[in-house]
């Protein structure tokens, strides 16, 4: 086995590398409107048409998954949050259920239902903000608008439920920060009332839209093999074709319990990825309502012989063993036993399967802590799909992979 | 001197003139890197209104601006790209770090996240919270057109000051190896 | 729930005898030997449809109690039409840091590995473009080591300043 030094140092080694004197580079970032985000790409062009494209990234690198090492269960949530800040709750929910599957924890219904409502609540946000930036970038700016206005009303759901706008950090081990108010259950009933007539103005205004079929259609095509090939999933892997879900195919929390649909397309474009994310967030409303409407009665967190969740005040107050459980707990070198043990479990958040491989050695702080990122792998899709398009289109294939700077670099 | 003058003519120094002409059309650039960005955007959107303060006028070319918002964390990759900015718009210009992150590193005491963009940057104003709710940015942009008011010069003097070119710092560093006992155990 | 099929595993062993096998909250993991990491791997990809690969990363089990090695690979690969899981766990020590790229196998390996390189240093052989990809090219150490602080070592804090008068 030999050892090959790498190839390049720089990035700006690649694009170098074989520079054709009809070809000239063009720098793209890391700080520029379009990209949303902080990321870079390199771009070698023949005129207007795009030769290559190299991506450089890293400018949000912020050590997440060191920080993992350092933090505790509980509180390592709040940096989940800060990862995919356009739907943070997703984020909450995934890594609460790793931390639950390495632990051993069976939660409550009820719980599983609050936490599936918020996760589809948040990839309604997720892919609001995501179709409507490519509405934006291709010109329809009143599109985004409608868009906008909606998720402030999700973000006055998430206010009223846990008292912040998106920085949420919802969920606990074994339970949630607190119970849903029945002020919370009218306010998504209203939402659920009005945003379906929302969504058939965003229909109608994009969908048989000349100008945004025409920057759409047939840019930036992933095939189904390469879909598969290249790790792609969530709605980018479905709108390859790919009919894969984890929601169906691995369920977790309580999504067996619903009737729901994985939508599919065939043809791989931006269009297509497009129209998933919009038929998807229908299918998260039927969720969200038939969650809703049968949500469980009962506890949201574990009992006590869990030894996770904080037991409640009457309990505290009132019996011995919830007395000694919330001492317990709240002793910074008592905690919760963690298995010498290594487990990973993802959810289907809504930009992809976003899982954490979790190490636990006995300590209530993770020994490892990786996160499957959903954004750094569609990422790398990028120069792929951008080959051979032009300039004007990298906006458009930028904003249908959904890149939030915060999960591609950690 | 006892001049009358007619009723519509105020006086005024001209220092006094140009701030007040300064303050009420600063031109933001808006450096978002994370979350706080989405902040930023809501305070710019329709139902908080930046254009109420004047400052509305949101442009991505450095060259255009005299505001530079800078809203989320700062890691090293990213600030020679700051400082490039940052050097590319003209005077006057005034900075606000908006956010835990761009103030302190906030929650990301880590290897790569600068701690707190004053340590390489001239900042004015600070704006707490993770993320600072729109309203608190907004009162960050009033305080900093008093500011402007208060002390700003026609070739801005105030800036060649003794005092505005120390950097800040609120806090006194605390040697990175005290703060973690091993792997283990924060003990803050 | 994430699980193999047994006639995968019984596949498996009886090809590379070396591969041991555990499973802990019904995930399957198997072990396999260095050497032999790539065939493994082509044999799953072609013969038993792991035809995804979840996820490239790696552990430092630095001071991990009970651990012989100081770094496990992890290859998490799903198959799309079984959705079985398989965890291909293989262990390496310094100074032997280096495997086969999987890269001729999953395309969407390549950024993964590349992360694996920047944050453990572990070098995957006949990877297409080995660079550093989260942090900056100059970066001469690896976060994720357990023997690197969590503060760094002052690479934060290593720039000019800027002062009011300088611009
Ligand atoms: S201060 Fe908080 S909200 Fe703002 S960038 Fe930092 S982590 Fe994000």
């Amino acid at each position: 086995m030999s050892l090959v030094a790498p190839q390049h140092a720089t990035v700006e080694d690649v694009v170098r590398d074989d520079a054709q004197d009809y070809l000239w580079t063009l720098n793209f970032g890391p700080q520029h409107p379009a990209t949303h985000t902080t990321l870079r790409l390199l771009l070698k062009l023949d005129g207007e048409r795009v030769v290559d494209a190299v991506p450089d990234i890293g400018y949000l690198h912020s050590g997440f998954e060191k920080l993992g090492e350092h933090l505790d269960y509980n509180q390592y949530v709040t940096v989940t949050d800060r990862m995919n800040y356009i739907s943070p709750m997703a984020n909450n929910v995934a890594w609460h259920t790793s931390v639950e599957r390495l632990l051993g924890i069976e939660i409550t219904p009820r719980c599983q239902y609050i936490r599936s409502i918020v996760a589809e609540l948040a990839r309604i946000s997720d892919h609001l903000l995501c179709n409507g930036a490519v509405g934006l970038d291709v010109g329809a700016f009143t599109f985004f608008l409608y868009a906008f206005y909606q998720r402030e009303v999700l973000y006055d759901i998430f206010e009223t439920l846990c008292g912040a706008r998106f920085t949420n950090s919802y969920t606990r081990v074994g339970g949630l920060m607190h119970d849903m108010t029945p002020l919370v259950i009218e306010k998504i009933r209203a939402f659920l009332r009005k945003f379906p007539k929302t969504l058939d103005d965003m229909d109608r205004l994009l969908n048989r839209n000349k100008i945004f079929i025409d920057r759409t259609k047939g840019v930036g095509i992933l095939t189904k093999e390469q879909a598969i090939n290249r790790s792609a999933s969530g709605p980018i892997a479905r709108a390859s074709g790919v009919t894969r879900d984890l929601r169906k195919d691995e369920p977790y929390l309580a999504y067996k319990d619903f009737d729901f649909q994985v939508c599919c397309a065939p043809a791989g474009d931006c269009l297509a990825r497009y129209l998933v994310r919009m038929a998807e967030m229908r299918e998260s409303l039927k969720i969200v309502e038939q969650a809703v409407e049968n949500l469980p009665a009962g506890e949201i967190n574990v009992g006590i012989n869990q030894r996770t969740a904080l037991p409640s005040k009457k309990m505290v107050y009132s019996s011995i063993e919830g007395t000694i459980s919330h001492f317990e707990l709240t002793m910074s070198n008592r905690g919760f036993e963690v298995p010498h043990e290594e487990s990973y479990a993802a959810n289907e958040a809504a930009n992809g399967e976003l899982g954490f491989y979790l190490v636990g050695d006995g300590n209530d702080v993770a020994y490892r802590a990786r996160c499957r990122p959903p954004s750094f792998i569609h990422f790398a899709l990028f120069p792929d799909l951008i080959r051979g398009h032009t300039l004007s289109d990298i906006v458009a294939v930028l904003g249908s992979l959904n890149i939030i700077a915060a999960e591609l670099d950690r | 001197m006892a001049i009358e003058l007619p009723e519509n003519v105020v006086i005024s120094k001209l220092d006094q003139l140009a701030n007040w002409c300064r303050k009420n059309s600063l031109w933001p650039m808006p450096f978002a890197t994370a979350c706080c960005g989405i902040e930023l955007m809501a305070t710019g959107a329709s139902k908080h209104d930046l254009a109420r303060f004047g400052a509305e006028v949101f442009r991505f070319s450095p060259r255009q601006c005299d505001l530079m918002i800078v809203a989320g964390r700062v890691v090293m990759k990213m600030l020679p790209v700051l400082q490039r900015i940052w050097q590319q718009m003209h005077e006057p210009k005034w900075c606000i770090s908006m956010g835990a992150c761009a103030s302190t590193g906030g929650v990301f005491d880590t290897y790569s996240v600068v701690q707190g963009i004053d340590r390489f940057l001239p900042v004015d104003m600070y704006v707490p919270g993770c993320p600072p709710r729109p309203e608190q940015l907004i009162q960050s942009i009033i305080d900093l057109q008093d500011k402007i008011q208060r002390e700003g010069t026609l070739n801005g003097r105030e800036f060649n000051l003794e005092s505005r070119q120390e950097p800040k710092r609120a806090l006194v560093e605390i040697p990175s190896a005290s703060l973690f006992d091993g792997a283990r155990n924060p003990i803050f | 729930m994430a699980t193999t099929d047994t006639t995968t595993l019984q596949a498996l062993q009886g090809r590379f005898p070396a591969v041991t096998t555990s499973e802990f909250r019904g995930q399957t993991r198997v072990v396999v030997p260095s050497e032999s990491l790539y065939d493994v791997l082509a044999f799953l990809k072609n013969d038993r449809g792991f035809d995804f690969l979840s996820d490239v990363t790696c552990v430092d089990y630095l001071n991990y109690r009970d651990a012989k090695d100081r770094f496990g690979l992890v290859y998490i690969l799903v198959s799309t039409l079984t959705n079985e899981r398989l965890f291909v766990r293989s262990f390496l020590n310094e100074p032997e840091l280096a495997v086969p790229s999987a890269v001729p196998l999953w395309e969407g390996a390549n950024w993964l590995e590349r992360e694996v390189w920047d944050m453990f240093g572990i070098k995957f052989v006949g990877h297409p473009d080995l660079r550093r990809i989260l942090l900056p090219p100059e970066y001469t150490a690896h976060p994720l080591r357990k023997d690197y602080p969590l503060q760094g070592r002052g690479e934060r804090h290593n720039f000019p300043v800027l002062a009011r008068n300088s611009a």
